[in-house]
């Protein structure tokens, strides 16, 4: 799919409903209508090319790392070309895959469908959202050609003020890219108020859309401290202002406290949506209505608000007061207890179901599996004394991808199998989409487990040259990697596929009672060809039907 | 059990007292972690299994939760993680909270080496001597960016900064050879950063320590790097005097215990003083270094404000030196430390 960013090609197969308006893909099928597109749609599929890409190049990366950590001395590359390369790899991963790849591309796509809206609140603001992202991606791309910072996706200072390195377009990069997140969230959080269809009470509406609510006011709020911080590190950089310079009056730590204030609810802006999706899936596939609604909602909410609370955890070893570094360990805790309640919640919603093993409930299994294990790691780090001897160690790396790779990506892909026939209207191979699935759990266990392990051991991240007790761990790890490598070009290979010649997917192939399966597959540039009234929840299994109700309009 | 447990998960050895009181958190972490992940894995597959579909449009009932259930949801995790949290915490207080009786160690970060220096006077690169079943503390700062001082061995890590004091302690319980890592990325050989730690038995270090004082050239491991060369010969003491005089700090601190311009220094050490602002702080090594680059910050009621920063006029080494200084000066007794075996 990756390949193809205008799907010019696209040829309407001859089970196509022949009257009734065309849907969103074969509205205009020239670049320029789709580069002056306001569909939300639209904007969706010019997303989730562009976070492909950035998933291509971060994934490239990636196995570059895992290469060139086969041998404890120089295997592949130098050691400034390795620290350039887990720079890039951690920047283009963070900013140009995960923020944006569940809600700018899932987002756009459903959350005016599930709204029972005909667009978002701001369609034009939606598509600039899109080309800050792009300007910003870009100027980030073109330092790492030109030079690449060699800081770490975190720029802690004065390091990243004081290396030879070229700094700045990536800083200057990543700060546009926060302007693109937060006009994101401020569409969705408008829309939600103010486009819901009548009858779609807050206790109606779709759990993926408070979890982008709760995401959009993380984005809101967290982000211009990023954008400002970045800001300071770079004229920092270029002017030599001496504010994170200790010799000139500045404090190098306060750098950490405003970058985390930002990035440890970015971790959130990240897993919420992945929350809201398996949310959705996994009460499609059990055909049961999700237990304890409430709870798994407000719980959305509660991550959002405690997650700007914790930002602390990252200092236990900064020097930061020891009744500073227990409250932050605490309020750590309580973001463990939200997303515990959704854990369960959701693995109470399949007792006394109708499971249906597809492609997406594997995913779903998997994204169980690494979000508590990397969840549960995650309040262990929290865990002060504990912290002392993993902090900065392959036991965080191994925690956070465990959260970041394996859960949101698990989620990711539980949303790209699970509305694939409603986004192309076309079926794929169900057979190597389990193929892929199983192959991509194995490979994430047989990747970051030795990474805890290493962890423990000693291995401090971002170590080019190690020593060699640590070899067997790290070979482990790189075949681990090269599983997950396999997993994905299939996955490339059977969606292609799919987006070609796959089947037609009729409406609502899952038999779900979410909303957006209610629309033709793919849905019309108008999203519904009526007025959409909400009867009842997107989870009601004891209807035969979605409980929205379509009235055409009288011309 | 402890053996075993620490086998399979990978941990180093245990060489300090706080290794072994951390690891026992560490097992029961990870226990339940690997239980809770494991049943909530298993608890799907066992559903999955149960409830199958088995016909396309199979009805299902409508299951709400009771309140019982949902606070069990809330209950249960609350309650291991506040016990996770009550016990790290306890452990963690224990290890920011050096004992009075701890040795002293400078240690100063820089790309890419660890320097060591002992405020008897000697000084050291990469390789930190220490002797066992003695508490030992250190006090960490940084020439340039930011560094981490990690002892897989002792399970400790603590990041050294420009411009301050930052501390952290240990006693090392088994006599061996202890790699340091630096565990926070500084650059280019940020992985070819490495130190080591050497403990020795008590009377070993003593004798090495004497064998330093003595100035024995040839058993000395520094090695002359201009830009922080430390004298060896001369204590850390003797050379904060020299520094109070030529820095001129003496023209208004005095070292007799009356007040001049600024506080005495006499006592000073760990003195418990009010600010201007009404504020307790205790005159410790990061307070005395703050002081010294930052005199406005934290000025003692009675003072006025007037002294001038001495940021980037003194080197880290200098710093420490003063502070040693300030430390010897005690009316009640002299704490210029000793060996306590071995002779000069």
């Amino acid at each position: 799919m990756s390949t193809a960013p205008v799907p010019a090609s696209f040829v309407p197969g001859p089970e196509d409903p022949a009257p009734g308006p065309p849907h969103y893909l074969k509205d205009g099928t020239t670049v320029r209508s789709w580069l002056l597109t306001v569909d939300h749609k639209r904007i969706a599929i010019l997303y989730l090319v562009s976070v492909l890409v950035g998933l291509f190049l971060g994934g490239m990366f990636a196995m570059a790392l895992r290469l060139e950590l086969l041998t404890p001395g120089p295997t592949i590359m130098d050691a400034l070309t390795y620290n350039r390369m887990f720079t890039l790899h951690g920047v283009t991963m963070i900013f140009l895959f995960m923020i944006p790849a569940i809600p700018a591309v899932f987002g756009n796509f459903f959350l005016p469908i599930m709204l029972g809206a005909k667009d978002v609140a701001f369609p034009k603001l939606n598509l600039l959202s899109w080309y800050v992202y792009v300007i910003g991606g870009a100027l980030a791309l073109w330092g790492m050609v030109h030079g690449g910072a060699d800081t770490g996706w975190t720029f802690y200072t004065p390091y990243s003020t004081t290396t030879p390195t070229k700094v700045l377009p990536i800083l200057l990069g990543a700060s546009i890219i926060g302007f693109s997140s937060i006009l994101t969230g401020l569409n969705f959080i408008v829309s939600i108020h103010t486009l819901r269809a009548p009858g779609l009470t807050w206790t109606r509406m779709p759990l993926f859309l408070w979890s982008l609510y709760g995401t959009s006011i993380i984005q809101i709020l967290a982000t211009p401290v990023l954008t400002l911080v970045l800001l300071l590190v770079a004229t920092e950089a270029a002017f030599g202002f001496g504010l994170f310079d200790p010799a000139r009056g500045g404090d190098p730590v306060m750098f950490q406290h405003l970058f985390w204030f930002y990035s440890h609810p970015a971790v959130y802006i990240m897993v919420l949506p992945a929350m809201g999706v398996i949310s959705e899936t996994i009460s499609t596939f059990s055909r049961k209505n999700i237990f304890g609604y409430r709870m798994v909602a407000f719980s959305s909410l509660g991550i959002a608000f405690v997650g700007f609370f914790t930002w602390g955890h990252h200092l236990f070893v900064s020097g930061q007061s020891t009744f500073d570094a227990g409250a932050f360990g605490i309020l750590s805790m309580f973001v463990g207890v939200f997303t515990a309640i959704k854990v369960f919640n959701w693995v109470a919603t399949l007792y006394k179901g109708a499971i249906s093993f597809k492609t997406p409930f594997a995913y779903i299994c998997g994204f169980l599996y690494f979000l508590v294990f990397g969840g549960m790691t995650g309040v262990a780090v929290a865990t002060v004394s504990l912290d002392v001897h993993w902090h900065d160690t392959y036991f965080v790396v191994a925690h956070f991808h465990f959260i970041m790779v394996g859960a949101v990506m698990m989620a990711f892909l539980a949303g790209l199998h699970y509305w694939f026939p409603k986004m192309f209207g076309k079926t794929y191979h169900e057979g190597w989409g389990l193929v892929a699935a199983s192959l991509i759990v194995l490979g994430f266990n047989a990747t970051f487990i030795p990474q805890f392990l290493l962890g423990n051991a000693g291995m401090p991240r971002r170590y080019y040259a190690y020593h060699e007790s640590f070899q067997a761990l790290n070979v482990a790890s790189t075949a681990g990697a090269t599983l997950l490598l396999f997993g994905f070009v299939i996955i490339a290979i059977y969606l292609v596929l799919a987006f070609r010649f796959g089947g037609p997917a009729g409406p609502n192939p899952w038999g779900s009672r979410g909303f957006e399966w209610v629309t033709a597959s793919p849905p019309i540039t108008e999203n519904f060809d009526g007025e959409v009234e909400v009867t009842g929840t997107p989870y009601d299994y004891q209807e035969d039907q979605p409980s929205v109700r379509v009235t055409p309009e009288a011309e | 059990m402890n053996e075993f447990l620490r086998t399979m998960l990978f941990l180093p050895e245990q060489a300090s007292s706080f290794a072994e009181q951390v690891d026992q958190l560490h097992y029961f972490v990870i226990i339940t972690t690997l239980i809770a992940s494991t049943a909530v894995g298993m608890g799907a597959i066992f559903f999955f299994w149960r409830y199958r579909r088995r016909v396309q449009d199979q009805k299902t009932p409508h299951v709400e939760p009771t309140v019982l259930i949902e606070a069990l949801f809330v209950a249960v995790p609350l309650l291991f993680f506040v016990s996770w949290f009550v016990m790290g915490f306890k452990d963690f207080i224990t290890l920011s909270t050096p004992p009075r009786e701890a040795m002293d160690v400078y240690v100063m970060g820089k790309q890419w080496m660890w320097k060591f220096a002992y405020p008897q006077g000697p000084n050291s690169i990469s390789t930190l001597r220490v002797p066992a079943d003695r508490p030992v503390r250190l006090l960490l700062t940084s020439r340039d960016v930011i560094h981490s001082f990690y002892v897989p061995a002792f399970r400790i890590k603590q990041d050294a900064l420009p411009g301050r004091y930052t501390q952290t302690w240990f006693t090392a319980t088994r006599p061996g050879r202890y790699p340091v890592f630096c565990a926070e990325y500084c650059g280019l050989t940020h992985s070819g950063m490495i130190g080591e730690v050497v403990v020795l038995p008590g009377p070993e270090f003593d004798a090495w320590l004497a064998d330093q004082q003595r100035g024995l050239a040839d058993r000395q491991d520094a090695q002359d790097v201009r830009a922080e060369r430390v004298e060896p010969e001369g204590s850390m003491v003797e050379q904060g005097r020299v520094l109070a005089t030529s820095q001129g700090c003496t023209r208004c601190h005095s070292v007799d215990g009356s007040n001049h311009i600024g506080p005495t220094w006499l006592d000073l050490y760990r003195r418990r003083e009010l600010t201007t602002e009404g504020k307790a702080v205790e005159a410790d090594e990061p307070y005395l270094t703050e002081s010294m680059m930052d005199p406005k910050a934290k000025v003692v009621s009675g003072f006025d404000p007037v002294m001038p920063s001495f940021r980037g006029r003194l080197s880290p080494p200098e710093v420490a030196a003063l502070v040693e200084y300030i430390k010897s000066l005690r009316s009640d007794r002299v704490v210029l430390p000793t060996p306590r075996r071995g002779k000069l």
